[in-house]
């Protein structure tokens, strides 16, 4: 179980940075003094998202972005720790978090041919094109597979692979309203078995046929997430990504990435945030009660699990251990630790009924919706306990 | 960073484990097989795990706190009823002081709710105190005040122990005379005593964590042949998601009590100590609803005295006790933010 299967390494297990990452370390320590665009909480405020892609292109731009993809996409081609390093400078810096997109570049990697990664990666990892995700649907949340947009193949006039025009509604889509390119699952076969019919492509956003409607979620937040329709909307057979009904497969290679905390830089996050949170208390401590220095206790000590949980599998993962089940456990972990911060956020940092500051009370919002992202904590722990654990199937 | 164990670490975890998997109790009857306690026991005084923090010629440790930790998590695995935290920790006083090795085996001496180490002021201990590892053990370690820190003095212990942890005994030591440590070197400063709570910490994190593992695996076997409604019960979503949960709670344990076991001879004696606290209250905090889930799993068997499950809870609230579970150790998380002495959320370093 668990880390039982990894192999060794000829040195001893150490957490501190090798000379070389310490001095990287001090580099994006340095940098960040001057580059630190202070933009608020992801969390909590609309700016952020609007702040994003400039945030994506100066982290890209100085060389602290996509540290452990192969230089050929415009990665750095360092191990995976690195990362760790960049959320916690980041965090102790109080600057954003990374962009989130490796789970793209982890499924176009994986999935597609030669052309596709030539012609895609490199503008994802550098920031230059900004992509959104269409996988869920309205009757296709944790039940994926059961998609129903529609895709049909209209032949070329003689060149090869002609095109494939699209019909259906997606939802979920996050950042739909800025995306250049939409990584779309579209069911090309309706007579094979549900997971068997499905493919992946990439679908130009601006082009008629696509309409995107934001969603507000219940922290007030309108440009993370998008509803979008497809009505004659087209991309090219060559964009198809993988071969045809390869997308349930390229879909599961996303989803569990999109479940490691190691991808996404939340850590850097939660740091961010129970910092200030003790920076209020330390402010002024009669102003709390036992209760409230609990949650935020357990805040911290959560969001250092995550950190060192993050540590362990990203060094795992030096001996070219693939991407496997653990995805799901870290999954739980990461929402646990958000959650963890969102309490204390609602605690300590509180609710302001007089219409001031509501910071706080968006971030502790914005954490419920961890736990249903990217695959429910229901979904996590049937996949752990039956694959992991090998219980057997319901 | 690279927290993959080395080659060497792994084959003395697994030499840990060979012992454990053909020695340790797999039944509560086992417990009174004292032929194999007996075996156990030799096997563990042979191993020399019990002096991974002897000091060498420079007075380091002979070994690092993750080998240490390696060793306990095995322990707790098993779970073994041999004596490791207890003499692991004398050693530990024993180099700091710069004191001679014990020619017997040795172990501490805590106040009787263990969260703290017993102090003796004035040639006697305050009230009754509590020696955690007794069993084979004949005399505990606790500290006496000295001008610029402390000193280490011995106290006899009695033959009879008690348990709450049926695999670790503990020993009541009333109010006596204790005897000064000869030959000490150097006093134990309040780092030293920082830097020794912070192994005592990563040592009950991984003793927990390897309880963990074990309930786990007991659980999960069992629900995977227990059946009813026709069907093996792990079938059933409630019962999976319980273990789930169990697991993943096991793994971030596992991660945070490593980085408490790398820190205790890595980090500064403050910084240590705080990785070890962090990892201390959420190892204790997972280590007993871990061991109650799997209790529950085993149905109205778990709670019965025949079922391994309790030996497990057990062992995880002893080893939560020591040096203090949840409360105690979410305060000194908070103390190394700049949030102390607060509001009755817990209290109390090292000394009591």
């Amino acid at each position: 179980m668990g880390s039982e299967n990894i192999t060794g390494s000829d040195r001893d297990m150490d957490f501190g940075d090798s000379p070389e990452e310490a001095a990287f370390r001090l580099r994006l320590r340095e940098w960040l003094q001057d580059n630190n665009p202070h933009l608020p909480a992801s969390s909590t405020s609309d700016d952020y998202w609007a702040g994003q892609a400039a945030w994506h292109r100066a982290l890209y731009d100085a060389g602290f972005f996509g540290m452990s993809w192969p230089p050929e996409i415009g990665g750095r081609g360092l191990p995976g720790v690195y990362e760790v390093i960049v959320d916690s400078e980041l965090a102790a810096a109080g600057a954003p978090p990374r962009p989130s997109v490796g789970f793209l570049v982890e499924g176009i990697l994986r999935h597609g041919n030669d052309d596709i990664k030539r012609r895609f990666l490199p503008g994802i990892v550098s920031g230059r094109d900004r992509w959104c995700q269409g996988f869920s649907e309205p009757d296709a949340g944790s039940d994926l597979a059961s998609l129903r947009m529609h895709a049909q193949h209209v032949p070329g006039d003689g060149e090869a692979g002609g095109e494939y025009v699209f019909t259906g509604q997606k939802v979920w889509t996050s950042y739909s309203d800025e995306a250049d390119w939409c990584l779309l699952l579209a069911r090309t076969d309706p007579d094979v078995p549900k997971h068997r019919g499905i493919s992946a492509f990439a679908v130009p956003m601006h082009q008629p046929g696509v309409t995107q409607r934001p969603l507000k979620m219940i922290n007030g937040i309108t440009k993370e997430f998008g509803e979008v329709t497809l009505d004659g909307a087209r991309a090219a057979a060559s964009d198809m990504i993988g071969e045809p009904g390869e997308g349930w497969s390229l879909a599961m290679t996303v989803v569990s990435h999109e479940r490691e905390p190691g991808q996404l830089g939340y850590v850097a996050r939660y740091r961010k945030s129970v910092d200030e949170l003790a920076r209020q208390v330390r402010d002024d401590p009669a102003r709390f009660e036992a209760e409230q220095l609990r949650d935020l206790a357990w805040a911290i000590v959560e969001a250092e699990m995550l950190r060192l949980h993050v540590s362990r599998r990203l060094s795992d993962r030096m001996d070219g251990t693939s991407h496997g089940l653990e995805g799901s456990v870290d999954k739980l972990l990461m929402t646990s630790a958000e959650q963890a911060v969102g309490h204390a956020a609602l605690s300590v940092g509180g609710t302001a009924h007089d219409g001031g500051d509501d910071t706080w009370l968006n971030m502790y919002l914005y954490s419920r919706a961890q736990s249903v992202m990217g695959g429910t904590s229901e979904i996590q722990r049937n996949l752990v306990a039956t694959r992991i654990l090998r219980l057997p199937a319901s | 960073m690279d927290v993959r164990l080395s080659d060497e670490q792994r084959a003395l975890r697994d030499s840990a484990a060979r012992v454990v998997n053909s020695l340790a109790p797999r039944t509560v009857r086992d417990l009174d097989d004292l032929e194999r306690a007996d075996k156990l026991d030799a096997a563990v005084d042979a191993s020399g795990w019990r002096e991974l923090r002897t000091a060498v010629d420079d007075g380091a440790p002979l070994a690092s706190a993750v080998e240490a930790a390696l060793i306990a998590e095995e322990l707790g695995r098993g779970p073994a009823d041999t004596a490791f935290l207890g003499p692991t920790l004398a050693a530990e006083f024993r180099r700091v002081a710069a004191a001679p090795t014990s020619g017997s085996l040795e172990t501490v001496a805590f106040v009787p709710d263990l969260s703290a180490l017993a102090c003796a002021a004035d040639g006697a201990l305050p009230s009754r105190a509590v020696a955690i590892d007794a069993r084979g053990a004949t005399s505990a370690l606790v500290l006496v005040p000295a001008p610029d820190g402390y000193l280490l003095a011995e106290v006899a212990l009695p033959d009879t122990g008690t348990m709450v942890d049926l695999t670790r005994p503990v020993a009541a030591v009333e109010p006596a005379a204790v005897v000064p440590v000869p030959g000490q070197g150097r006093p134990i400063t309040a780092e030293d005593l920082a830097r020794w709570t912070s192994l005592g910490l990563a040592l009950t994190c991984a003793d927990l964590v390897g309880a963990m593992r074990g309930a786990v695996h007991l659980a999960s076997e069992y629900a995977k042949t227990r059946r009813q409604y026709g069907a093996a019960i792990g079938s059933f979503q409630a019962v999976q998601h319980r273990l789930a949960d169990a697991f993943v709670s096991l793994e971030g344990s596992r991660s945070i009590a490593l980085h408490a076991a790398w820190s205790v001879d890595a980090s500064p004696a403050s910084d240590a100590l705080a990785a070890a606290a962090a990892a201390k209250a959420y190892c204790a905090r997972a280590g007993r609803a871990v061991c109650e889930a799997a209790i529950q799993v085993h149905g109205g068997i778990g709670n019965t005295w025949e079922c391994l499950a309790h030996l497990y809870l057990r062992r995880a609230l002893l080893s939560s006790d020591i040096l203090g579970g949840v409360g105690v150790n979410l305060a000194r998380v908070l103390e190394h933010h700049g949030i102390g002495e607060h509001h009755g959320i817990g209290s109390g370093h090292g000394l009591r």
